[in-house]
């Protein structure tokens, strides 16, 4: 069988039998629908409520849009100014890391109190807990070129301009894209929290609702809803990624390294 | 083509770690006239890529100076590092006209030029190829039309053939010898291959161990075509490696 079968195949033939089970197990116990929905339960529900969960998954997307956007440029900004400036260096850094020991779930509720029900504390809230993987991969990617790719720029008589824009930004864009897709399901996690704490519409807040009315399949519904979500923003991002690092040898999804 | 001489006058330099000051080059003395080929010898950590880094103007001597004839130092020479830096996301023709686009000079006319270089240093085919896709000799080659591409006048080269394999090296050092006879530019090369110094120059400097002084500056009178299985090349070659040892202390 060829790698790009496999490749495909081998996770779908594992969901299904994982699937499988859980089918098995649900029926055969007889576990009521409102602890545990079988498989074909939540599917029955995925379908009847389609309408319902597109509409509250299309104000999620855009919360996760939005925030990984804002936490994206954010992050290469300040990565960049720490890494032009030593003194943003040793002032910005340590606090970069140590807001990172806050955890987003005590920051949400003080963003609703401050921002109210609507789109943007959501977005914040995936923004803040977005740039992080971003500041440190493009630290990290800037240092990348050797002192010898910039002692050849400067024997040029390149500006510090040119020296980023043509040797460190480039040389800097595949662990760039390593950082934003680790973002990327950060993402889903922050708007989801968001929705948690206060709001009115979208997947978050349906999971919640259909909880308190232990409309068990719902819940499973909207997650399985939220990780396509999830799916489709990654992938959008891989299609990005392959098209701006083409050059880049092997593929960066292969084993080892 | 316009070519440049340097004299090079009693440079020194000192590097500062936490442990001690560490003198590297101690008074380098010596002058490289016009369109002739010199190669620095030396053990390897003496201070050869410092000096080569100084007489092209990345890094500033203690003491002493470089002069080059046509006065500023970093239009008057073209750098190629030790290390491969070659830019993955470029393509071949990208990477040899880096320099163009750093001076802004109009695209259209370095692509031009870099064609016809490809074909002379027999990378015709190779434009649209990304490193990654050349051999260890062509990627050589390619790091060599990019410095001939910078359309400087002096050619500063860190062991440009230190990686490759000895067939791959001698290919390439007898297709060097070609290139610059027809193109004649001023070439400082660095080496710690004496063959290769033999074969290549018009003329040798032998540095010491650390801290680096010229221990010997000395013409190579070998008519070329030179033949590198030469008797004659073989008893330059044990004299200088000869030197080289003496100026090793200890085993």
């Amino acid at each position: 069988m060829s790698r790009r079968w496999t490749r495909w195949l081998a996770p779908v033939v594992l969901l299904l039998v994982l699937l499988a089970i859980w089918e098995i197990v649900a029926r055969g116990l007889h576990v009521p629908d409102f602890i545990l929905p079988a498989p074909s339960q939540i599917a029955v529900s995925f379908v009847e409520h389609f309408a319902e969960l597109a509409w509250h998954g299309g104000v999620t997307l855009l919360e996760m849009a939005l925030g990984l956007s804002i936490g994206t440029l954010g992050g290469i900004a300040l990565a960049i100014a720490v890494f032009y400036s030593s003194l943003l260096d040793k002032a910005l850094y340590p606090l970069i890391i140590g807001s990172q020991m806050i955890p987003v779930f005590a920051i949400a509720p003080i963003l609703i109190v401050w921002m109210g029900y609507g789109l943007w504390p959501k977005v914040t809230v995936a923004a803040l807990i977005s740039f992080f993987p971003l500041v440190v991969n493009v630290s990290d990617g800037l240092r990348e070129p050797s002192e010898g790719a910039v002692d050849l720029f400067r024997s040029m008589g390149a500006t510090r301009m040119q020296i980023f824009r043509k040797l460190r930004w480039p040389a800097c864009l595949p662990t760039l894209f390593s950082g934003l897709r680790v973002s990327t399901t950060l993402a889903v996690v922050g708007a989801t929290i968001g929705e948690w704490v206060g709001a009115h519409q979208g997947l978050g807040y349906l999971m919640l609702q259909s909880n308190a009315r232990l409309r068990m399949s719902l819940v499973f519904a909207a997650i399985v809803m939220l990780s396509l979500l999830g799916l489709l923003l990654f992938g959008a991002i891989r299609i990005i990624e392959r098209r701006v690092v083409h050059w880049r040898p092997a593929t960066s999804h292969s084993r080892g390294g | 083509m316009s070519v440049d001489s340097f004299r090079v006058e009693g440079v020194s330099k000192t590097f500062a770690t936490s442990a001690a000051a560490i003198r590297v080059l101690d008074g380098v003395s010596f002058s490289v006239n016009a369109a002739t080929w010199t190669t620095l010898v030396g053990p390897s950590g003496c201070g050869k890529t410092t000096l080569l880094k100084i007489i092209a103007g990345l890094d500033t001597p203690d003491a002493g100076h470089v002069a080059i004839d046509s006065g500023i130092k970093s239009w008057a020479t073209a750098y190629l590092p030790q290390d491969d830096t070659l830019l993955p996301w470029r393509t071949a023709l990208q990477n040899a006209v880096l320099a163009s686009e750093i001076d802004r000079r109009p695209p259209a006319d370095a692509q031009r030029e870099a064609v016809e270089l490809f074909e002379h240093f027999g990378l015709s085919g190779f434009e649209s190829s990304y490193p990654h896709q050349l051999s260890g000799g062509m990627r050589q080659r390619l790091a060599l039309i990019r410095a001939f591409l910078a359309h400087r006048n002096i050619l500063l080269l860190d062991e440009p053939l230190g990686a490759l394999d000895p067939l791959t090296r001698a290919t390439l050092q007898d297709w060097l010898i070609g290139v610059w006879s027809a193109l004649k530019k001023t070439v400082l090369l660095v080496t710690h291959d004496t063959e290769e110094a033999l074969l290549l120059s018009d003329r040798v400097l032998v540095l010491t161990e650390r801290p680096a002084r010229v221990q010997l500056d000395q013409a190579v009178d070998l008519a070329r075509p030179r033949d590198r299985s030469s008797q004659a090349l073989a008893s330059r070659k044990s004299e200088l490696l000869g030197l080289l040892m003496a100026g090793k202390e200890g085993p």
